[in-house]
């Protein structure tokens, strides 16, 4: 039997008729072999779009359906779902993206309307070899992995395990808490940042429904969505955790300093430690690149007063294997390295900090127990808040980095509470959008502080007068002045930019995601799924999507969550159906296919001398399809035929 | 319409990066020559030699097969085989002289929409500068699978 094409050509509103001449295109459909009906449609994906799509089907016995829209990644499965309820096979429906790449690229009104034209040419071109495919299901395992416990990873991880969700939560740090714990106070409601997070901390390690492994990454993932096999490996930390009390005399006895990292380098801790005093687990873990035990071969004090007798010195790293249904990617941000700002003189200038820095400078349980002090242990009287350092700049990073507006503002605020400094920002703009943000900058501009609207071109200590000898000098246009100003004060402090963490490209790999071009990780739709990546089954909670506050970090997590519960409550996914498809006549047995496919999903049928496809295993890419010497594998949905026919058609014009 | 020679250049790109990176060149309204035409398999280790000489043959003055960067591809691998299958190719177009310049292999992730323009357009006045192919030996490019594996021995 002939097939029925039916070709669907959206306007897109304006989007794609304001330069694709769609009437033009459907009409030309009209002239192809087997198109059967043609129509074009302001909104095509829309109700009416959509029924008008079923209607046409049912009336013109429409066996095969082309809709010339946006892309593919887009709508497909909308107009999937539209087929099927017409009762056609989803899998007879191909797509023609004439947006994305036409409409929205092309300015030649001629050009684009042929090039759309030969697209969807190229598709019905398809569409008439499209075959049915029959859609499979398999059970979801009821488990969440979130990767990451800072307050996005805590937050979805809470979510999931109140509904009833077991998770499994890995942390790399020895605590979770992520970069919220080592805040001091929150913007603009000036809570203090542990207070509200260490309950939440304490709630999800202690959750029933949470198994908690810290000091671990994940190593490898396989599988797919509803069946991810996740390996975990727990790093030696030469204390057993089911014997040690966290009693602490070890942080005390041991003599082996080394820098904090949770300080920002601003103090030490000791060779065992645990991140800060609130750490969760509390079970302090020994750092084996510092230890002198390790390092020299001998000392072990912190055993010899442990009572309990909880060091492991031949502890090794484990690795655990879990299988879960769905993963949350919440593994955070970092700051822009500041001494590679050279110009404002981090790294140069002991009193040019970051704001990471200032936050452990202004934590009573920092360095200075609280004190907003110089290094030579004397309190400023001048402070200059420097905005943008690193952002909003095509030299370093191009976007917002949206937090630093706020916390350069509380910033401000407990300068004027605890010192009696005066107080500079240095803005491009001032950046107050969230719930009760613009009303503490309207405070903010009452509390005397001085805002200066001008990006600090840099910091020296080269006096140019008096006044400024022996002070760091910070250098701006005021912009609304139009003049260049010289501000000396004794403490500047950089809002640097947040960053993806360095090894993003290599985790964003290690889950099938991709990046976005600011080096964060990549939402399936900006909009509508920015808590979604492109693998079925992989989410996005926090600022590893794009750079959050805490409001919108929780939020994040919390949408994420759901996002995941939906997949698990629902209990089964439907699975790849283009996989291949071995044509057993055909076969020569040679094996070729066997040792390219990256999911070992071909077997041999030893008497039958053929190579055999798993479906479950195989998830479609194709490589063995073009691989196999015979032409004996079938790469359903993207057949050489249907392949080779679009290429025919893009030259048929 | 000026007399200029516009060359048809087929792309045939992987699903996951290179066709992604198209959209996003798209979404952030960025201009390229009309001249590509994409054609989307799920992986670039789909793209059979057979695709190529098909095209050739067809009419395609150029083509372009791109796909994700090594070690970005969704599925682990494929681009590999892409990438040790190409030379051959390569030496196989030229045996039928079709110049070097009108084949190239770019990996474009889904984040490079610049990237993806850049190409089009360089393309685009490369090929443009070769002028027509017209390289009509059908006969010798029937539908054969593998057909690099084959040369490979
Ligand atoms: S999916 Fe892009 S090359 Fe394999």
């Amino acid at each position: 039997m002939e097939p029925r094409v039916g070709v669907f050509v959206c306007h897109c509103g304006t989007n794609i008729a304001g330069v694709v001449d769609v009437a033009r295109v459907a009409e030309a459909a009209r002239t192809w072999a087997n198109v059967v009906h043609a129509e074009d449609y302001k909104f095509m994906c829309s109700d009416p779009g959509q029924a008008m799509v079923k209607q046409a089907i049912l009336r013109h016995k429409i066996d095969r359906v082309v809709v010339a829209a946006c892309s593919p990644r887009m709508h497909e499965a909308t107009f999937r779902k539209a087929c099927a309820e017409a009762g056609l096979n989803p899998y007879l429906f191909e797509m023609a993206n004439i947006r994305e790449h036409c409409s929205w690229v092309h300015e030649d009104k001629q050009a684009a309307t042929l090039k759309a034209i030969d697209i969807v040419r190229m598709a019905v071109a398809k569409a008439r070899l499209l075959e049915p495919l029959e859609t499979r299901s398999v059970k979801v395992e009821p488990k969440a992995l979130v990767v990451g416990g800072g307050v996005a990873g805590i937050q979805a991880a809470l979510n999931l395990a109140n509904a009833g969700i077991k998770v499994v939560m890995v942390e790399r740090q020895q605590s979770i808490g992520g970069r919220m714990a080592q805040l001091d106070k929150t913007f603009p409601t000036l809570d203090c940042s542990a207070c509200i997070l260490t309950p939440k901390m304490v709630q999800v390690a202690q959750h029933p429904n949470v198994t908690l492994y810290t000091c671990a990454e994940v190593e490898e993932v396989s599988g797919y969505v509803g069946n991810f096999d996740v390996t975990i490996r727990r790093k030696a930390t030469y204390v057993d955790p089911d014997v040690c009390t966290a009693c602490g005399i070890c942080l005390e006895k041991c003599p082996k300093k080394t820098t904090s990292e949770f300080e920002e380098g601003l103090t030490t801790r000791k060779a065992v430690y645990r991140l800060f005093p609130q750490a969760v687990p509390g079970k302090p873990v020994v750092d084996r690149e510092s230890c002198t035990y390790f390092v020299n071969g001998k000392c072990k004090v912190c055993e010899r007063f442990c009572e309990p007798k909880a060091f492991r010195w031949d502890d090794t790293d484990k690795v655990v294997h879990e299988r879960v249904g769905a993963i949350l990617v919440a593994t955070g941000y970092d700051l822009y390295d500041a001494s590679a700002l050279g110009q404002w003189g981090y790294g140069r200038f002991p009193d040019v900090i970051t704001g990471i820095e200032f936050e452990r400078l202004n934590n009573a349980t920092g360095p200075t127990g609280g004190r907003i002090l110089k290094k030579d242990g004397t309190e400023p009287k001048s402070v200059a808040i420097l905005h943008c350092v690193g952002s909003r700049d095509r030299n370093y990073k191009e976007y917002c980095s949206r937090v630093c507006c706020m916390y350069s503002l509380k910033f401000a605020h407990l300068l004027r509470e605890k010192t009696a400094a005066t107080v500079w920002n240095f803005y491009i703009d001032m950046r107050c959008f969230g719930k009760g943000y613009e009303e503490f900058y309207n405070r903010l501009l009452h509390e005397g502080v001085k805002f200066v609207r001008g990006k600090a071109a840099y910091v020296t200590d080269q006096p140019a007068n008096d006044d400024e000898k022996g002070r760091l000098v910070v250098s701006a246009e005021a912009t609304t002045l139009g003049e260049v100003l010289r501000v000396p004060v004794d403490m500047v402090i950089l809002a640097s930019a947040v960053t993806p963490q360095p090894d993003a490209p290599a985790v964003a790999r290690r889950f099938g995601m991709s990046l976005s071009p600011d080096g964060f990780f990549m939402e399936k739709h900006p909009k509508l799924e920015p808590f979604s990546t492109a693998t079925d089954g992989v989410y996005l909670a926090g600022a590893c999507q794009g750079p959050k506050d805490i409001p919108d970090a929780v939020a994040h997590g919390a949408a994420a969550a759901s996002t995941a519960m939906a997949l698990i409550s629902r209990g089964e996914v439907e699975v790849e159906a283009a996989t291949a498809q071995v044509t057993e006549g055909a076969c020569s047995g040679c094996k070729v296919c066997q040792d390219i496919c990256p999911y070992a999903a071909i077997g041999f049928d030893g008497p039958k001398k053929v190579a055999t496809i798993n479906p479950s295993l195989c998830k479609g890419c194709g490589t063995c399809v073009a691989t196999c010497p015979s032409s004996a594998i079938v790469g359903r949905h993207f057949t050489d035929q249907q392949v080779l026919a679009q290429i025919s058609a893009l030259f048929a014009g | 319409m000026s007399d200029r020679f516009e060359p048809v250049i087929a792309v045939l790109c992987c699903n996951w990066c290179t066709y992604a990176g198209a959209d996003l060149a798209g979404t952030a309204r960025m201009k390229y020559a009309p001249n590509v035409r994409l054609l989307r398999v799920m992986c670039s280790g789909r793209i059979d030699p057979a695709f190529v000489l098909r095209a050739f043959a067809e009419g395609a003055d150029g083509v372009l097969i791109a796909g994700c960067h090594p070690g970005d591809c969704h599925y682990i691998n494929g681009n590999l085989k892409t990438m040790r299958r190409f030379p051959q190719l390569k030496t196989m177009l030229a045996q039928f002289g079709i110049e070097p310049a009108r084949v190239r292999l770019e990996w474009i992730s889904a984040s490079e929409g610049d990237v993806f323009v850049k190409v089009a357009n360089e393309m685009t006045g490369q090929v443009r500068a070769l002028g027509p192919l017209n390289w009509k030996v059908r006969a010798a490019v029937e539908p054969v699978s593998g057909l690099a594996e084959h040369h490979a021995g």
